[in-house]
């Protein structure tokens, strides 16, 4: 089979990753077809844990492995989910094939989930301590939108600061039903707790305003 | 098949380290990574702050027309931008905004996360956001069909009829983009074309292709989105519906220069003033690229205000120098 990653773009994905400090572990959950950019997904993702022996990619079917789908909140393929070094969902989830621009996302989400400080402390400082109600952020994006990776990053950093927080990438065009029932037609689009709303790659003292007010 | 936009990534922990800098440069586009590039070359100490790096490179499909590069897109160069200046080892802080500028002594800037950096001199080269038409329901139907980023948005109306409002480069470059999605594309814009010929030239390929010059929009209507637009035809005084699925709105930009509100001169339009080394009114303070004064917003001449800039900064410094 062709590789989706040429030669350049598997160097640069090299060198990115080779900072990573512990491992982390990808859950794929795909189906049989009918599943838009399944294939292409595990490959890609098959591709980048080829690059680097910190990182190790686990399938799973949605149907057959129904008790792993339903303990990581999976109901959409293709899906994946990344856990740190013990194992442990830190509420970092992507819906759809991370390419184009979303590969930043996606290479993001491993670095920080390795262990490398992505220097947010300071910046939440205290203003999740009283955080007691789960939140799930939406980032709905398309794969040709520069301002989305930044959008997905900042979210998927919040789900990793608290145990309560789970963030989603959900890929636009492959989940048209769902984009459709939250009236997405402009990326990035960003809703928490499927009430709240932001569009635009906002800085993260928006989210934190947001999740304060909900 | 995929493809896969891999952007350079910045070493943060300098800006643990080291907070005051000779040269600092606010905004991540063309006047801002040239700027970066020139000021580290003649050894000055030099910071880029940008929330993210490209600017309005990014809603910029095909770039044609920079001398050298036949043919690439907003991102590709972006992307060249970028990592020739990592490469010269340039600290750059994104996903942060500036939300403060202030001069006690040094430049103070303040981040949104509250971190201070000082520096000597500045660039301010935050360039443009999106011109807004203005109208009825703009705001109530934005990103619910109204949209102002082609590159982000266009899936979104595969086989469907779009708008695109404006006659400059670049609502002519957004119907060459469309044309990839939309089944039915209708141009309307309130006077004549302003675009270069070589991009009107490639509307001969795309088959259902409306054009309505002299034509201003004067509401956007629609129900839980947007379904058309009530046009008012300047030639013959009519009014007319449009009906369609969603509208681009590409009339240009205005200046992001609510910064330097009361800080530097500006002109009626919120563009900030500078002389011919790209000086604003406040000493130490330079601007370049799409926020100044001047005229003809291109990515060769934004980049090439930003080399002006960083040389008489050099300049200054050297006269300066604390």
């Amino acid at each position: 089979m062709e590789k989706l990653l040429n030669e350049d773009v598997t160097k640069q994905v090299k060198e990115y990753l080779n900072p990573m400090k512990s491992n982390v572990k990808m859950v794929l959950f795909t189906q049989e077809d009918p599943c838009n950019t399944c294939q292409e997904t595990k490959q890609l993702l098959s591709e980048v844990s080829e690059l680097t022996d910190k990182l190790t990619l686990v399938e799973k079917d949605l149907n057959a492995d129904a008790s792993d789908a339903e303990k990581y909140g999976i109901t959409l393929t293709p899906s994946f989910v990344m856990l740190d070094e013990n194992d442990d969902y830190q509420g970092v989830k992507f819906n759809g094939i991370p390419a184009g621009h979303e590969i930043n996302s996606f290479l993001s989400a491993l670095m920080d989930m390795s262990g490398i400080d992505f220097g947010l402390a300071d910046t939440i400082g205290s203003s999740l301590d009283n955080l007691e109600t789960p939140v799930n952020i939406k980032v709905f994006v398309t794969l040709s939108c520069p301002h989305c990776p930044g959008a997905v990053s900042n979210a998927h950093r919040l789900a990793m600061s608290h145990p309560n927080i789970e963030s989603e990438m959900i890929e636009a065009q492959t989940f048209g039903e769902i984009s459709q029932k939250f009236n997405v037609s402009g990326v990035p689009k960003i809703v928490i707790n499927d009430t709240h709303e932001l569009v635009g790659n906002q800085p993260i003292q928006e989210y934190l305003k947001t999740i304060e007010a909900l | 098949m995929f493809d896969f936009a891999v952007e350079s990534q910045s070493e943060q922990s300098i800006f643990d380290q080291q907070k005051h800098f000779d040269f600092a440069v606010i905004g991540g586009g063309p006047a801002g990574m040239n700027a970066a590039l020139y000021a580290i070359r003649k050894g000055l100490s030099v910071a880029v702050f940008s929330l993210e790096i490209g600017g309005q490179l990014h809603n910029t499909s095909e770039v044609d027309n920079y001398i050298g590069i036949e043919h690439t897109t907003g991102g590709q160069l972006s992307e060249s931008f970028h990592h020739h200046v990592l490469e010269l080892g340039v600290p750059i802080k994104t996903g942060h905004m500036v939300t403060k500028l202030e001069k006690p002594d040094d430049f103070h800037i303040t981040l949104d996360n509250g971190d201070v950096y000082t520096a000597q001199t500045v660039l301010y080269a935050t360039g443009g956001a999106p011109r807004k038409l203005g109208v009825k329901g703009e705001d109530e139907f934005a990103n619910k069909g109204v949209s102002y980023c082609t590159t982000c948005d266009a899936p979104f109306f595969k086989n469907e009829h779009v708008i695109v409002a404006g006659g400059g480069n670049s609502a002519a470059e957004s119907v060459v983009d469309l044309a990839a999605w939309a089944s039915k594309i209708t141009v309307v814009h309130r006077s004549q074309w302003r675009a270069d010929q070589i991009i009107l030239d490639q509307f001969k390929d795309i088959n259902d292709l409306t054009i309505h010059l002299e034509t201003q929009i004067l509401e956007i209507f629609g129900d839980t989105k947007m379904r058309g637009v009530r046009v008012l035809d300047k030639t013959t005084q009519e009014e007319r519906v449009i009906e369609a699925d969603g509208m681009f709105v590409e009339i240009g930009n205005i200046p992001k220069s609510k910064l330097l509100d009361g800080l530097v001169e500006m002109n009626e339009q919120h563009e900030i003033i500078v002389n011919r080394d790209q000086e604003t009114s406040l000493e130490g303070l330079y601007a370049a690229g799409d926020v100044t004064t001047q005229p003809y917003k291109q990515i060769i001449i934004s980049a090439a205000e930003g080399a002006v800039a960083a040389l008489a900064a050099t300049q200054y410094l050297m006269h300066h120098k604390k």
